[in-house]
């Protein structure tokens, strides 16, 4: 008997689960679907370069072409089992085609305004990555940050005040990092200096933040919105010639400042953590503190230093929700995105790229269902929302191939105790 | 005089670790620090490294009074340590780990290529054969052991404190070794080499400072004897050649056939092994550290999960039961890290007593703990295991690491046992403890019991097997009676037949 | 004698308490600072102090009035009357013990059950489910009810258990997302056939049959229920299971060092699952006596966030059962005096939950109070012990 090794059985298994649903999705969605009625895409949004400005396809035959789709991910998953290389373009290829299969067959009959859909995905997505980056700088150099959700809400309440206050959303996007770097301040000192159980910190800080926030928006932004709590929102900045690209255009070059910026540090952290000096140290403190402490890196200064980094980060997830998009605050606005983003960080196997993609599939999921539900598409929307946080426990669970966190994640550093 | 220790003091609690230490090390000089486990090496170097700070002392390089706070400081000063435990990260790779705290870069980005050449060319100079862009969970100990010297050279140490730097290697690789720092003493660098091992010690140092219990009790030339040292070291005439009973052995205990295990990652760390022990016999498993054996330890009582093969204890199959169906058949099982895997440290010394038993009678009945049995049972072992504690409810944590030996010894063969699973039983404890140990499993023997014995210590595996078993790369490459010879035990530790 | 039991007291008892002070302290200058009138007294610093204290003290007053003995009250119908306030508390702590008690025992097997709201949420589901449903004698009835929100919790939290031991899926992640999964199910559980109340079309169940509600103890409109007697039992038998089973043996063996438990035999995926599926049991019976003993009726919001202060409640108790019990009657008078604060003073309830958060907070770290109070070694934690996500 050939051996296989762990890893490559659970490739295997990952192949087979990902054929048993390739099956049932095409029963349902091709073999004993009835639908005939056509689905309409539309591509196009505002006056990008017209190249294509509508699809219309039978549900059924729509539906056929994307199970195609999700059997050559599964094919190409194949390759990279045979040959041990990866399989997760394979993977995400088979999830895009099925999600594709089942829009053309839950909404039959019905116009999507696909370009938008995107779009909109993408702006569900910014503040994910943004915590999910967050999650990564903590968590890459042995800090976990269960405080995500507490960085967003506190950084869009205090961006929203200062805009307010200010009339001056640049004042208010300044303040955001700050405000998320002072909520990192708590967890830092506590976790790093007092070696507190960070996820116990983490937990508790989500709590102080969201009792502040909502305390002193019954007291000052309530009784007092016309000066506190009238922020105003960005408005896109399309990109010359770039925006007008169909499809990609308008969805990745028509957005606000702080998309912009989040492109920049996705790929500065990309970049940073893994060919930087500052890279290196990082991972090196988060699989053994030890070692870097014993050729000179103080652990503890950078572990601090990184989590106030990261609160930084996730300052301008949480500017996002207020100056980014409504433009005003309201109670507990962020809604878990913290918690969100932190599933993407696992998802995507404690790596920028795979928490990016992890965040885009989050977002696009969420943009689906309200795009859905918007068309009329009678869902039960409640079980649609589900999907993000049941692909999380799937993927925790190691059925999408082992996730490993960095040796140290979560331990606190000190001499004594190696 | 490139390093000099004055009057360093350093007290855990209750326990006075370094007492008034003095220390000089001269240029060039091999100067081994002699010590049996517990006595204070550690911790003095850990002083000297930056690790620890001292409670009182001085430290001078150069006839110049230093203050040494962190290991930058010592690196600074030019001194360089080979941990007892390397300082790698398993998961970068060669240049990766040599680089990290000196990194150059080009615009933020790291190049590695400077180190990456001074790599190849230390390695080349000291016959090392290293690959900078191997990762380092895939090299053996061994050569991890020569990327930390590197590591320590490229710091242009002047000083090097090697600690118990033999542990890991084959009497072979030993040899190398002490070569390597015979040549390093040549071009000018100093050593201080930490070792409780004489043989060593007398073969390479050109001056040799034993501490005991903290103190220096005294300063010798190579020439001294080896029993001048080991009384010094532990401060009494020491035998650690037990009686033992002449050797009768009955029916095998353990048949063990075709065993192979994988770890986690699904890498086969043990394969295709078989083996077999005899009441009353006692084989020892001899191999260098990491090539399978406490692997195959943890696989017979079950706590390794992926495994194929056969394990028959008094020919029944147990390969496949759970841990506790495994103990209950008639296993007693000394895990080789009594912290970890041995006890709880915030349980009382009653509780531990327990662990294995605590849901049986007369320990509980219908899902209640008897309490006072407990309490009885534990102050029974507690006196026939000479554990000293101050009350029998302390932690563990507060025992010392002889006493939570015989704690586990205590707990493991109080149950009614057919073999005993013995990994690494006497590792870092005292010569008073190694001879408790010694007396127990030799008991056990005597009494007809199979005992599977894996050790590092090539002394105590002569000593106290019937048999030897040599394991490298998860095989056994030989089984041996116990008069072969250190060289061909380290031939075979080698995977040389 | 004496001495040593004060000595014991003040070992347990005194870094909560400080927690407690230096939180109401902290929680006093978030009150002041949100108040326009006080601070633009600053240039004046005697009256700036004066109105602070007195804005204090009012506030504080106001909490001690709504959640322990209400003089007003009294004075107007009774001596009897002015318990109204500790019958809430009671009333509000019960719930709260239930899921504190299920977060504490997860704690001490060494597991972080941040589930406990979802867990809180099928409990009271399954309650109010066979409390509706069915017509049965009282003495029937509310057993099974009770035992339907024990099951349904149990198996919700079991799951996560079950996963951890098969899989090593870490808990807090999992059961983040169990949170966010119960609370969508139960909005979309409200608007099927099966839970939807006759003639109405809003998110509301049926209200559960009388022969399954919990008595009222007191009668009139204190809200006391028989509840107070099953949370109390509950407690007992938290402690019992912990300091003197052999599954609670091996529970805190668990929690402690699941390496040598699991080297001494002990099976660590059984006691994952089995403390996940009692610690579940535990929110889901808070689910059912809340849904039987007060609300009746299941809506979306019944757990409110009792499945999170259910973790800063276990955490003030330190994980154990009489701390939990404490915690739960601590943060119960909190929240219910909250309600009197907002009413006589007009500083919005919010507060409490910054109180709360600052109190654990502190708690959590007993080096920071050593440091303020410059103690030395006389506040001993049974400290939660830091675990990696691969711990």
């Amino acid at each position: 008997m050939a051996e296989l090794n762990l890893v490559q059985k659970r490739k295997q298994k990952s192949i087979f689960t990902m054929l048993a649903l390739f099956a049932i999705f095409t029963l349902v969605f091709y073999i004993t679907s009835s639908k005939t009625e056509p689905i309409t895409f539309g591509f196009i949004l505002g006056d990008e370069f017209k190249l294509i400005s509508e699809w219309s396809v039978s549900s059924r035959v729509g539906s056929g072409i994307f199970m195609l789709l999700a059997l050559f991910g599964i094919g190409l998953s194949y390759l990279g089992f045979k040959s041990e290389k990866s399989t997760t373009l394979g993977s995400v290829i088979f999830g895009l085609g099925s999600i594709m299969s089942f829009l053309c067959w839950a909404a039959a009959g019905k116009f999507i305004p696909f370009t938008g859909l995107l779009q909109a995905a993408l702006l569900l997505a910014v503040p994910l990555i943004f915590g999910s980056m967050s999650g990564l700088l903590c968590e890459k150099s042995g800090v976990i940050n269960i405080a995500i959700e507490g960085q967003l809400l506190f950084s869009a309440f205090i961006s929203a005040i200062v805009a307010s206050l200010t009339q001056n959303l640049m004042w208010g996007l300044l303040s955001a990092p700050i405000a998320g770097a002072l909520v990192s301040l708590i967890l830092a000192y506590f976790a790093i200096n007092f070696k507190v159980d960070q996820v116990i910190i983490g937990f508790v800080i989500n709590v102080l933040v969201l009792g502040l926030t909502n305390f002193f928006y019954s007291t000052l932004l309530v009784p007092y919105d016309s000066t506190w709590n009238a922020a105003g929102s960005f408005s896109n900045i399309p990109i010359p010639i770039l925006s007008k690209i169909p499809i990609i255009g308008p969805v990745l070059f028509n957005q606000t400042i702080i998309v912009y910026i989040m492109y920049a540090i996705v790929t500065l952290i990309q970049v940073a953590l893994f060919k930087s000096r500052w890279g290196l140290r990082t991972r090196a403190i988060g699989e053994l503190p030890i070692a870097a402490d014993s050729v000179g890196i103080d652990v503890n200064k950078l572990r601090f230093r990184n989590v106030m980094l990261a609160g930084l980060v996730s300052g301008l997830g949480g500017a996002v929700f207020t100056i980014g998009a409504v433009g005003i605050f309201s109670q507990s606005m962020t809604a878990g995105a913290g918690f969100i983003a932190l599933a993407c960080l696992v998802f995507g196997k404690w790596s920028p790229r795979g928490a990016l993609v992890a965040a885009l599939f989050f977002g696009f999921a969420n943009s689906l269902q309200s795009n859905l539900s918007i068309s009329g598409v009678a869902l039960p929307s409640e079980l649609m929302l589900m999907i993000p946080y049941i692909a999380t426990i799937i993927a925790v669970s190691g059925l999408v191939g082992r996730v490993r966190a960095p040796a140290a994640d979560g331990i606190p550093y000190s001499r004594g105790n190696k | 005089m490139p390093l000099e220790l004055k009057g360093i003091s350093k007290s855990f609690g209750n326990l006075q670790a370094n007492n008034q230490i003095n220390l000089k090390v001269g240029k060039g000089e091999i100067h081994a620090i002699l010590g049996e486990n517990g006595a204070g090496k550690s911790t003095l170097m850990n002083i000297v490294y930056g690790l620890l700070q001292p409670d009182s002392g001085e430290i001078l390089v150069d006839e110049k009074l230093v203050k040494i706070l962190e290991p930058a400081d010592a690196i600074k000063y030019g001194i360089g340590m080979v941990h007892q435990h390397f300082m790698l990260i398993p998961v970068f790779t060669v240049a990766e780990n040599i680089a990290l705290g000196r990194e150059k870069s080009k615009f933020g980005i790291i190049s590695f290529a400077e180190i990456k050449t001074k790599i190849k060319k230390l390695s080349d100079e000291f016959k090392f054969d290293i690959d900078p862009d191997a990762i380092i969970e895939d090299l053996p100990v061994g050569v991890q052991q020569r990327i930390e010297i590197i590591k320590a050279l490229m710091y242009d140490a002047k000083v090097l404190i090697l600690d118990e730097p033999t542990a890991v290697l084959t009497p072979q690789e030993t040899d190398e070794l002490l070569n390597v720092m015979k040549i390093l003493k040549s071009r000018g660098t100093s050593i201080i080499f930490i070792t409780h091992k004489l043989r060593e010690v007398r073969a390479v140092a050109d001056k040799i400072t034993i501490i005991r219990l903290g103190k220096v009790v005294g300063t010798q030339l190579p020439s001294a004897s080896q029993e001048e040292l080991a009384n010094l070291m532990v401060g009494r005439e020491v035998d650690l050649a037990p009686s033992k009973a002449a050797f009768n052995p009955g029916g095998n205990v353990l048949e063990i056939n075709d065993l192979s295990i994988f770890n986690d990652s699904g890498r086969k760390v043990v394969s295709n092994l078989s083996l077999n022990i005899r009441a009353g016999e006692i084989l020892a498993i001899a191999g260098v550290q990491g090539n399978g054996q406490s692997e195959l330890a943890r696989a017979i009582v079950n706590l390794e999960k992926h495994k194929s093969g056969s394990i028959k204890l008094d020919g029944k199959e147990i390969l496949g039961s759970t841990v506790r169906d495994s103990l209950r058949a008639g296993i007693a099982y000394i895990p080789e890290s009594r912290e970890l895997d041995g006890l709880i440290s915030t349980f009382s010394i009653t509780e531990n007593l327990i662990l294995d038993v605590h849901d049986l009678e007369p320990a509980a009945s219908r899902g209640q703990l008897n309490r006072s049995y407990i309490s009885e049972n534990a102050t029974t072992l507690v006196k026939e295991f000479d554990v000293r504690t101050q009350s029998i409810e302390a932690n563990s944590s507060s025992l010392s690491g002889g006493n939570k030996q015989k704690v586990v010894l205590a707990r493991e063969l109080s149950r009614e046992v057919k073999l005993v699973v013995a990994a690494q039983p006497t590792r870092g404890l005292d010569v008073g403890s190694i001879e408790f140990v010694y007396e127990k499993l030799l008991a056990e023997r005597a009494n007809k019991k199979a005992i599977l014995l894996i050790s590092s210590e090539l002394d105590e595996v002569m000593e106290l097997a019937d048999r030897i078993a040599v394991i490298y790369k998860g095989e056994i490459v030989g089984v041996v009676d116990s008069d072969v010879s250190r060289e061909k035990l380290g031939l075979m530790m080698a995977g040389i037949k | 004698m004496i001495t040593k039991f004060f000595i014991g007291l003040k070992k347990n008892a005194l870094l909560p308490f400080l927690s407690f002070i230096f939180a109401f302290f902290i929680g006093g200058i978030i009150i002041v600072v949100s108040d326009p009138v006080i601070m633009g007294q600053l240039s004046s610093p005697g009256k700036f102090l004066t109105s602070a204290a007195s804005r204090i003290g009012n506030s504080y007053l106001a909490i001690f009035q709504g959640s322990i003995y209400d003089v007003n009250l009294a004075r107007e119908s009774g001596f009897f009357r002015g318990f109204y306030p500790m019958s809430e508390t009671i009333v509000t702590a019960i719930p709260l013990l239930f899921a504190g008690l299920a977060v504490a025992l997860a704690f001490r097997s060494g597991l972080f059950n941040i589930g406990a709201q979802g867990q809180f949420i099928f409990g009271a589901i399954g309650a109010s489910y066979v409390g509706f449903a069915y017509e049965l004698p009282p003495l029937i009835h509310v057993p099974l009810v009770l035992i339907a929100g024990i099951v349904l919790g149990g198996l919700f939290g079991g799951f996560v258990g079950l996963l951890k031991a098969k899989t090593g899926a870490h808990e807090v992640i999992v059961t983040i997302m169990l949170n966010y999964i119960a609370s969508l199910f139960i909005l979309w559980l409200l608007k099927t056939q099966a839970f939807l109340r006759e003639e109405r079309q809003d998110p509301i169940a049926p209200e559960v049959n009388s022969s399954a509600q919990l008595p009222k103890l007191l009668g009139g409109d204190l809200r006391l229920h028989l509840g107070i007697f099953i949370a109390l039992g509950v407690t007992w038998f938290v402690w019992w299971l912990l300091t003197r089973s052999t599954l609670g043996f091996k529970f805190r063996a668990v929690g402690a060092n699941s390496n040598a438990a699991r080297t001494a035999g002990i099976s660590v995926p059984f006691v994952t699952t089995a403390t996940m599926f009692i610690s579940g049991g535990l929110a889901g019976l808070g689910g059912a006596v809340h849904l039987i003993g007060t609300e009746y009726a299941l809506t979306a919001g019944i757990a409110g966030s009792i499945g999170f202060d259910a973790i800063t409640v276990a955490l003030l108790g330190q994980a154990t059962p009489l701390g939990t019990l404490l915690g739960a009657l601590l943060f119960g008078a909190l929240q219910t005096g909250s309600r009197t604060l907002l009413s006589n003073t007009g500083t919005p309830s919010e507060i409490v939950q910054v109180i709360q958060a600052l109190i654990v907070l502190f708690i959590a770290t007993p080096m920071l109070l050593k440091r303020v109070f410059r103690l030395k070694n006389s506040i001993e934690s049974k400290s939660m012990t830091a675990k990696g996500w691969n711990g």
